[in-house]
């Protein structure tokens, strides 16, 4: 997707807080911020990365200097193989205007060596937000793979996918009631953005996302059906 | 078939605090890394064999009274694990070899699935 159309779509939704997580990268992170400087719509940088049990997590920052010393750490942990285009598809970065950079010759598509709980750790010590993605689902969800939320780390929260309503998932997996739970849309295509989670936030920062899934304040967070 | 027999075949690496495994008789064997799989599917008694190597696996085998669990391809569980399972009486057991690798060994010894 191309960085100036993630943003005019996202503003033309009156969406105002998007994050940008590509899977086990960042390099396009920057460029998205670039084009939504001087807009309404703040951009938080992130990543989703995949775990070493194929857990896939959403790691979210405040800044790109967070996200970048996160991506070093990620980066000594994927294995050393090249994308194959013809099977994974391509992976470009690009510049704020969507013009093409580079391609990212490392496959992207595997998993870290981190393990969950040490993923968990290194996310937390640098400040970031680690919300387990879309853990209902068959494919790299915490809860297929992992069978139940780890209870000896404080998840701050989860993601359920756009499939499941709120309802349905404290249905279907009463355990992760004790969780704040949150939907995003993954989207992969511009047409899919899905904007169902409200935040009431003081400022749209980590520590207030922090704040508002532990409902301190006047902070709220809300799904609402698409 | 005790699982002394069945860790002298396959040279297992015995994680958890030793027992008397010579008394201990497994009745069935299962294979999965999917933990919501495994809960559903291995049965008690049974031996698990699995690349998973986090926490969770030993109140899976907690839950499930599993036998034991064979970790495969050297993947190794931390110290807090390897505590938790002596805490909850859960064997753990490691092997640089692929879990096929085992299953086919554990089958050839007379071990089938539940």
């Amino acid at each position: 997707m191309i960085p100036p159309l993630i943003v005019s779509e996202a503003l033309s939704r009156q969406i105002d807080l998007i994050a940008i997580t590509d899977h086990n990268a960042s390099a396009n992170v920057g460029a998205v911020i670039k084009a939504a400087s001087d807009t309404g719509l703040t951009i938080l940088p992130g990543m989703e990365l995949q775990t070493r049990e194929e857990v896939h997590v959403l790691c979210l920052f405040d800044t790109l200097e967070q996200l970048e010393t996160w991506q070093a750490v990620v980066n000594a942990t994927l294995p050393n193989l090249e994308n194959n285009i013809e099977h994974f598809g391509e992976q470009f970065v690009v510049d704020e205007t969507g013009d093409f950079i580079r391609r990212e010759p490392r496959l992207l598509l595997t998993s870290s060596s981190l393990t969950f709980n040490e993923a968990w750790q290194g996310v937390t010590d640098l400040g970031g937000l680690f919300i387990p993605a879309h853990i209902n689902r068959r494919q790299n969800g915490l809860l297929a793979n992992l069978g139940f939320v780890p209870p000896e780390i404080p998840i701050e929260g989860l993601e359920i996918s756009r499939h499941i309503s709120p309802e349905e998932a404290l249905k279907k997996y009463p355990f992760i009631k004790r969780y704040p739970l949150i939907q995003s849309g993954d989207v992969h295509l511009l047409d899919s953005f899905l904007g169902s989670t409200h935040f009431t936030l003081e400022a749209p920062t980590i520590a207030e996302i922090r704040l508002a899934l532990k409902g301190a304040g006047q902070r709220t967070v809300t799904i609402h059906p698409c | 078939m005790t699982l002394q027999d069945i860790i002298q075949q396959l040279n297992l690496t015995v994680l958890t605090t030793p027992v008397d495994f010579a008394s201990v008789q497994p009745e069935n064997g299962y294979t999965s890394d999917l933990l919501s799989c495994v809960m559903s599917g291995a049965k008690s008694r049974g031996i698990w064999v699995t690349l998973q190597a986090h926490m969770n696996i030993v109140a899976v085998a907690a839950l499930l009274e599993l036998a034991a669990i064979i970790i495969t391809e050297d993947a190794q569980p931390d110290l807090a694990t390897i505590a938790k399972a002596n805490e909850e009486g859960i064997i753990l057991l490691s092997t640089a070899q692929s879990s096929f690798f085992v299953c086919g060994k554990l089958w050839e010894m007379g071990l089938r699935a539940g």
